[in-house]
């Protein structure tokens, strides 16, 4: 027996990474925008994306949605009512949502069909960091019920987000939530970032994130066909 | 507990990388951890051991080396190690910067096998 030191440095979840890299330059080719929302269980992913459907849908905009549930099909049924495509993963326990996943839910679909794919991740502030999903814009959503220290506790997630967005903002007075330090908390942890203020229940700030998308999957778009443009000069 | 999932994907690596090079056994996995990586390294300790169990990895030791968070500052142009990841601006100079060019690291540096 030989005992010798083998050089490996690769990474662990390098699997993960390949593929989410396969799914990203997919969905630009398709000009989809993929969308993974992260929270907290409770926060109003669900909610917030039945409205953002419902308006899409009205915009002339085709969308479809994944839905990761530990055990239930409770959050699928509810954004099928808008009439958008949607599938579920019943993760079985696991708390977070993987690539293979994705890719695996998105084999009935024709990609250059639709304008954006929302993915609402297990509800944890944790486990969904490490695992990229070839999402274009990662979404992380903290409600004005929750306490506007999360960001300090959970850097990681907050960290890796692209916007927050703090939902249930009508509740903001009677649950005394501090704004201000709220912004603070976000960008002490991740400097910067776009921040939107949403209640889908009262119907406020959802004209913004909606243009937000929107602006975001044309920036999509335009990258991509510069890009091409640039391959083919 | 996304520790298993993660020494899962360890072990598989690992096995797979010590499979190629015609080891019959690995003795030590050296992993490189960022604070930043979101991963509990009490949590993937354990989680390593039943991962690895019926593979070449069975019985081997798993050895973390911990790797603090560094940011570029553009103010200073130098690469500095954050006080606090609740805090993501320049030690020296306050500037806000999350350019972190260290910190999330999740890779296995070298298996320690052994060849028949």
């Amino acid at each position: 027996m030989k005992p010798r030191i083998l050089e490996v440095r690769t990474k662990v979840l390098k699997k993960n990474d390949e593929l989410a890299r396969q799914l990203r330059s997919d969905f630009s080719a398709a000009g989809v925008l993929a969308i993974n929302l992260v929270s907290s269980p409770g926060t109003g992913k669900t909610t917030l994306l039945e409205s953002t459907l419902g308006r899409l849908k009205q915009a002339g905009e085709r969308c479809v949605a994944i839905v990761g549930d530990l055990a239930t099909d409770n959050d699928a049924r509810r954004l099928a009512r808008s009439g958008v495509p949607v599938r579920q993963i019943e993760t079985g326990g696991c708390c977070h949502l993987e690539a293979d996943m994705i890719r695996d839910n998105l084999a009935e679909w024709k990609l250059t069909d639709y304008d954006y794919l929302f993915i609402e991740n297990v509800g944890n502030l944790v486990c969904p960091t490490s695992w990229d999903l070839g999402e274009a814009l990662r979404v992380v959503l903290l409600s004005v019920t929750e306490g506007e220290d999360k960001p300090l506790k959970y850097p990681g997630l907050f960290n890796t987000a692209d916007v927050a967005v703090v939902t249930k903002i009508d509740l903001a007075i009677p649950c005394e939530f501090d704004r201000q330090a709220a912004h603070d908390n976000i960008h002490a942890v991740r400097p910067g970032m776009p921040i939107l203020e949403t209640s889908a229940k009262a119907e406020t700030g959802m004209k913004s994130w909606i243009e937000y998308l929107q602006q975001q999957r044309d920036q999509l778009k335009a990258r991509y066909e510069a890009d091409r443009a640039l391959r083919q000069a | 507990m996304h520790e298993l999932s993660i020494a899962n994907s360890l072990v598989e690596t690992a096995a797979e990388a010590a499979c190629d090079a015609g080891a019959s056994k690995v003795t030590v996995v050296h992993l490189r951890l960022g604070l930043m990586a979101g991963v509990v390294k009490s949590s993937l300790e354990f989680c390593f051991e039943l991962a690895a169990q019926d593979t070449l990895l069975e019985g081997s030791r798993l050895e973390i080396e911990q790797l603090p968070v560094e940011i570029y500052c553009p103010a200073c142009q130098e690469v500095l190690e954050l006080a606090s990841v609740q805090w993501f601006h320049c030690p020296r100079c306050d500037t806000p910067s999350d350019d972190i060019r260290q910190g999330k690291e999740l890779e296995i540096e070298s298996l320690e096998i052994e060849t028949e």
